[in-house]
């Protein structure tokens, strides 16, 4: 068979035919596709919530505005109860000045605020650098954040300073800059579950509404946490169950 | 031999995709920071070079000259989104390793280059064969590469440890030890092509 000819009947005719075509292919395998990934999305961060969450048998989702490198941003902040007793937070935290762009993490903290793990979702970091943040932090290891608590630790690596003082913690080894995002993630996903104000009611009502230590005296004055301190008096385990 | 035979090795030797005709150099020397991440890159671009290969040589005829490249973009780009999209539904650990590879394919000149160059004067099992003799070239060049760069950069191969990290040469995981591990790489087939 001959090649078609190059006249415009024939080129308008095969690009529409081939780009319909492959349009037709694309839409069909997409929707068969849609629902398995949703599904596939899901377990994996069913899977990272329940790693980073203690013991529970229910967990409810709520939403949290936080500000993110002078951003504001809204936090998927999932809290799971056993019985009626809060037992822990995990925070879908997100930076989006890591090494090569977002990264994006699920992290879990307990009632008081102690970080207890975390599960990385997305990251782009340089492999053999950055990408070690897979489990760098975790529990062992050297730059290790677990049973550490942003609302009383300097939750900065041990070479930065502000105005709490040297970092406590080691950020890896020849990759600051995705320590430091990773650390500021990890502190927004705090400030996400527990500064906002009705969230850390919440906390209270689980701790028993003490609020001697923590959050609040720390915190410092440009985070709403300032506010919780003045709600803490407040019916807290009304407004939890209204949140 | 017989002639397909030779096409198939003709990939893998004379005419290695990364080695001797130094195509997809990006893919190259972006995704072969360790050996499973050059070797994933190499089967996902095996997978879509040989089915659009088989694609585009039984539409050559089909396709006037004048609009030959996108339509192949076309064919590629369409190829590639329902490898994707599969792959992120039905094997989400795969996904996890080689999701971020796949929609690079689409740019990957050496899949366009052999459309243009084979497939659009072949017929479909000489332009499968081609797909994949280049393919396996492409992987088994990326995955030494990958090899050697994660070797001496982190002292690991394929994740396991040969020697301890600390005397690892970080320079071979970044870019500028890409080039590095490349350039002596052409030179070693350079000189065993020469013999």
């Amino acid at each position: 068979m001959e090649r078609l000819q190059s006249n415009l009947k024939n080129m308008a005719l095969s690009l529409t035919l081939i780009a319909l075509i492959a349009a037709g292919i694309l839409g069909v395998v997409y929707a068969l596709t849609k629902e398995p990934i949703a599904i596939a999305e899901q377990n994996k961060q069913n899977e990272a919530i329940n790693l980073v969450l203690p013991e529970n048998d229910r967990i409810e989702q709520i939403k949290a505005e936080v500000e993110i490198n002078g951003q504001n941003d809204s936090l998927k902040v999932y809290r799971a109860f056993k019985g009626d007793q809060l037992v822990g937070y995990a925070v879908e935290t997100m930076d989006p000045k890591g090494f090569n762009g977002e990264i994006r993490f699920m992290v879990g903290f307990d009632a008081e605020g102690n970080i207890k793990d975390y599960s990385i979702l997305k990251q782009g970091e340089t492999p053999g650098l950055g990408a070690k943040m897979n489990d760098w932090f975790k529990a062992g290891k050297k730059g290790q954040i677990a049973g550490l608590n942003p609302g009383k630790n300097n939750m900065i690596v041990k070479k930065d300073k502000n105005d709490k003082g040297q970092g406590e913690v080691d950020g890896i080894t020849a990759a600051t800059i995705s320590s430091r995002a990773f650390l500021r993630a990890v502190d927004a996903a705090y400030r996400a579950a527990f500064s906002s104000s009705d969230n850390a009611i919440a906390a209270d009502a689980a701790t028993g509404a003490t609020k001697t230590d923590g959050a609040c005296d720390e915190a410092g004055e440009k985070t709403p946490a300032a506010d919780c301190c003045a709600e803490a008096g407040q019916d807290a385990q009304t407004t939890a169950e209204e949140a | 031999m017989s002639k397909n035979a030779k096409i198939l090795l003709n990939g893998l030797v004379n005419e290695n995709p990364t080695f001797v005709l130094l195509l997809g150099m990006c893919p190259t020397l972006a995704t072969t920071t360790s050996a499973i991440n050059g070797l994933s890159m190499g089967v996902a671009t095996t997978f879509v070079l040989i089915c659009s290969n088989i694609v585009i040589s039984l539409l050559r005829n089909l396709i006037p000259d004048k609009v030959h490249i996108p339509a192949y973009i076309v064919v590629i780009a369409s190829f590639v989104t329902v490898v994707q999209l599969c792959v992120s539904a039905y094997m989400p650990a795969l996904n996890d390793s080689l999701g971020l590879f796949i929609p690079l394919i689409v740019v990957n000149c050496i899949v366009l280059g052999r459309a243009e160059s084979f497939a659009a004067k072949n017929g479909p099992v000489a332009s499968m064969m081609d797909g994949i003799g280049i393919g396996l070239g492409f992987t088994y060049a990326l995955t030494l590469l990958g090899m050697i760069r994660e070797l001496l950069g982190t002292g690991k191969v394929f994740d396991v440890t040969i020697f301890s990290e600390d005397y690892g040469m970080l320079v071979f995981v970044l870019a500028p030890g890409a080039f590095i591990a490349l350039a002596y790489l052409i030179a070693v087939v350079n000189k065993i092509r020469n013999k």
